[in-house]
């Protein structure tokens, strides 16, 4: 009987086990509500950052907050796109935006780049949940020589 | 009949040279009517200019009144909310009636409804755009710069694309709000070929 109840009550404490753990992402025990985390600011601080790697789409420095991307209008291209650039100094969509999937050039954005935030997004400044052990291609190799 | 039974008289009495009163008073009551009629013209004015006004037509309902609620003039860290009237009617008294008899379309376009449905909306939105574009052109975008004044903005405090147009663009006069802003407080038209975009 005593073995049974044991048995029994295994499941339940592994699962009390786990609700501390989401507790920890959660902040709260997951009968109460918790204080609404505070809502993070976008970045716009118009720096450019690193890539992780050459074919990264890189992320956006500034905000974007109502930029219409749409049937009517592209509100990111009146800014990347190739005429407007002299005059928003801002970096031009790169080549690869106007090629179609043949590898043709074409003379607009391909329909397959118009949706911008597919791909890119800004960042905030709200803080990871959780670390982040990405290493950098840079950092591996030198890894390899040092112990070489 | 009995109208002009009672009009003629009347007229024989407008018609004659006062007896009864100086004319210094009538030159003063005469003035003081115009004013009591000029101030009941204001007030009609000032009622019109209210949003509630605005949106009792369905057609600035249930498009542009929705769409200004996603944007930063309906809701922002600093509590103030542009209206229709802030960026629509110049508040300067003679472009304000200019502006007036130019809404009398509108009243008609209501009347046989050129934009009644979604649709009609969208299909002739580019002009209406345009009409504005070109007005806040006209006047160097003076219902912006009621709210924004270059000499008040603080461009290091601004965000680096901020200043740069601002400073490169804004403050030499080469262009003015509504050249970079457009689509501030509502969905924009289909763009293509709209000069300087
Ligand atoms: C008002 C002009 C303007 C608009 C509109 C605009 N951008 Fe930018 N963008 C810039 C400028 C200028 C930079 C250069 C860095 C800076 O000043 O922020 C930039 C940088 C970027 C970068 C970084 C490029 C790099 O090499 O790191 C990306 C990605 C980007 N923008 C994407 C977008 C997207 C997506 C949109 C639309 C949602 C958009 N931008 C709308 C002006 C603009
Ligand atoms: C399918 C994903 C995808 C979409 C959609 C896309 N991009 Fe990119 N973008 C990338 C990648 C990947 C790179 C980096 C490699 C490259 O240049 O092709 C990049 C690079 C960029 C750069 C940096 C160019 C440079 O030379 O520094 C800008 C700016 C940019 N994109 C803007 C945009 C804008 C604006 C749009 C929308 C019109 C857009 N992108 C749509 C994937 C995308
Ligand atoms: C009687 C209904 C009605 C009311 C009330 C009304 N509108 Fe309109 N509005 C219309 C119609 C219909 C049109 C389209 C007219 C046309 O086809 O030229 C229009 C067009 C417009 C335009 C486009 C400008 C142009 O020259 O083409 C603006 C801006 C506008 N209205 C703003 C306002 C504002 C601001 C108010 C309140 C002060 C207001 N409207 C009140 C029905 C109305
Ligand atoms: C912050 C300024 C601002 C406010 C507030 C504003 N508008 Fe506009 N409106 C504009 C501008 C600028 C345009 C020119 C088109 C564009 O750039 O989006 C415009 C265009 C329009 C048009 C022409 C159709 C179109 O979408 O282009 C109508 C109709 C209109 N506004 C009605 C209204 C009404 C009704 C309100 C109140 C609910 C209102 N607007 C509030 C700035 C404003
Ligand atoms: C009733 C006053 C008023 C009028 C009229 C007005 N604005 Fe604003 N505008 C504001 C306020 C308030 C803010 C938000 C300020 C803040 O808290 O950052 C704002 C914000 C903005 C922003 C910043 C957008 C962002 O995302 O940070 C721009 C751009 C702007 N207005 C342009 C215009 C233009 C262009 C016009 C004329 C068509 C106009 N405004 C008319 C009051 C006004
Ligand atoms: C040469 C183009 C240009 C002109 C002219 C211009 N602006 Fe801007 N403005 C910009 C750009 C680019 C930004 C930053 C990108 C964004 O907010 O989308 C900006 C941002 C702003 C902001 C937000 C500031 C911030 O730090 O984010 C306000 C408010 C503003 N403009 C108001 C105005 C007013 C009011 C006028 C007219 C008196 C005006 N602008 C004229 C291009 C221009």
């Amino acid at each position: 009987m005593k073995k049974w109840l044991i048995l029994l009550a295994l499941p339940v404490v592994t699962a009390l086990v786990w609700a501390e753990n989401i507790a920890t992402l959660r902040n709260a025990p997951l009968d109460e509500n918790p204080e609404p985390p505070y809502i993070p600011q976008v970045l716009n601080e118009d720096i450019k950052r690193e890539r992780a790697y050459p074919m990264q789409p890189p992320t956006i420095p500034h905000k974007i907050d109502n930029y219409q991307v749409d049937l009517n209008n592209n509100q990111c291209m009146h800014c990347h796109s190739r005429h407007r650039t002299e005059i928003s100094q801002a970096p031009m969509v790169s080549v690869t935006h106007y090629m179609d999937r043949e590898g043709n050039f074409l003379a607009e954005v391909s329909p397959r780049r118009y949706f911008c935030n597919q791909c890119h997004v800004p960042q905030t400044n709200a803080k990871p949940l959780v670390e982040n052990n990405f290493k950098d291609i840079r950092q591996i190799i030198q890894d390899k020589r040092k112990e070489q | 009949m009995r109208a002009i039974r009672w009009i003629k008289p009347l007229w024989r009495t407008l018609n004659r040279p006062s007896v009864h009163f100086s004319l210094g008073f009538l030159v003063m009551g005469g003035f003081i009517g115009g004013i009591v009629f000029w101030g009941g013209f204001n007030t009609a004015l000032e009622a019109t200019n209210e949003e509630r006004f605005c949106i009792s037509c369905h057609e600035m309902e249930s498009n542009v009144y929705r769409e200004l609620q996603d944007t930063i003039h309906w809701a922002n860290r600093s509590g103030v909310r542009a209206t229709c009237p802030d960026c629509h009617v110049p508040h300067n008294w003679t472009d304000k009636i200019a502006r007036k008899m130019q809404a009398s379309k509108e009243v008609w376009g209501w009347l046989f409804g050129t934009i009644n449905t979604k649709e009609k909306f969208e299909a002739n939105r580019r002009e209406l755009a345009e009409h504005e574009w070109a007005r806040f052109k006209a006047n160097n975008s003076l219902e912006c710069r009621n709210c924004h004044s270059v000499e008040s903005m603080d461009f290091t405090r601004q965000s680096k694309r901020a200043r740069d147009a601002h400073a490169g663009f804004l403050v030499t006069g080469e262009k003015t709000c509504i050249d970079c802003h457009k689509g501030i407080a509502h969905r924009l038209p289909n763009m293509a070929d709209v000069e300087d975009w």
